[in-house]
């Protein structure tokens, strides 16, 4: 019971309680689900390593501010703001880079290595079959 | 034999790729602006009733320096810009960022100002049309009004030396052809 009050006061009093919340009304449901899509996919370029939502630096809050403008203010689509942010930060700033001639290697890489994997491991298992026949035979 | 070697070179190929990767800059991002007409916008001037915008500069090589009082990077470069100016007669902007004005001219007067004309950018919209995400920045634009270039992060003396004192040379030489 003790300990489960420790806890208990431990998770009241954590960090992310007291983090910085914005409120933002939105008009539709839609518009909510667009923007929470939004910044979870648009990366703060301040902390590199972060997303929009996650990030406390004044560009991601500014640039929060930007998607929700766009999106309830001047009923942009989630398109139209993707394009507002490529053009100004280029393709860094999504974290879902497009399949381009430059990117092809990074959409294809994990492929790749699959089929480098699964081709020695046939390799293994072929060796090692031939191996048990071999001590078969002996 | 071969055999034997394969782990050596899969770690030589390795490190290759790891060094690299060590010698980029990450807060290096291409900016899509390059080659691009500038971003307008319409801001008011430090100490004047006097509006700017990029278009007064029209047919000028001119340099957009974004700086801040917050922004501690910036006093490394600013003696940079402070020599660059007494030496060279180019057109240098500077755009206050996400600052008031009280602390933008305390900041001038002790480090002193460099710029032809200081703009304020105090809500930071200029700023998001110009793609910035780390104060200082410096642009290059060319006679036509178009980007040609930008550093991102301070200026040092071998940036202004080997990149943008020949780039404002060609700029210039352009206007003359």
């Amino acid at each position: 019971m003790k300990r489960f009050l420790i806890l208990l006061y431990m998770l009241l009093f954590s960090l992310p309680l007291f983090a910085a919340i914005e409120e933002h009304r939105f008009k539709t449901p839609q518009q909510e689900r667009d923007y929470r899509q939004l910044i979870d996919e648009l990366r703060c370029l301040v902390c590199q390593n972060q997303n929009l939502a996650d990030s406390n630096a004044e560009l991601a809050q500014d640039l929060r501010r930007q998607v929700y403008s766009m999106l309830v203010d001047q009923q942009a689509d989630k398109q139209q703001v993707v394009d507002y942010m490529v053009q100004r930060y280029g393709d860094f700033v999504l974290y879902r880079p497009p399949l381009k001639t430059q990117t092809t290697l990074l959409w294809a890489g994990p492929f790749l290595f699959l089929a480098i994997g699964v081709w020695f491991l046939i390799r293994l298992i072929r060796r090692q079959n031939s191996m048990d026949d071999a001590d078969d035979n002996s | 034999m071969k055999k034997q070697f394969a782990p050596l070179i899969i770690f030589a190929v390795l490190v290759l790729f790891l060094a690299i990767g060590l010698t980029l800059n990450p807060q290096n991002v291409p900016s899509p602006l390059i080659g691009k007409t500038a971003p307008q916008f319409e801001l008011p001037q430090l100490n004047s009733a006097e509006r700017f915008s990029p278009q007064q500069l029209q047919g000028k090589a001119w340099i957009l320096n974004i700086w801040a009082s917050w922004c501690s990077s910036c006093k490394q470069e600013h003696k940079l810009l402070v020599d660059l100016a007494k030496t060279q007669p180019y057109v240098i902007v500077g755009l206050n960022y996400k600052d008031t004005a009280a602390e933008a001219n305390s900041w001038l007067q002790r480090y002193s100002d460099p710029y032809s004309v200081v703009i304020e950018d105090a809500q930071g919209k200029a700023g998001i049309d110009w793609g910035v995400y780390g104060v200082p920045e410096t642009f290059v634009i060319d006679t036509h009004g178009i980007i040609r270039h930008k550093f991102t992060g301070p200026l040092t003396r071998q940036s202004i030396e080997e990149t943008l004192i020949p780039l404002m040379q060609t700029l210039q030489s352009e206007v003359q052809s």
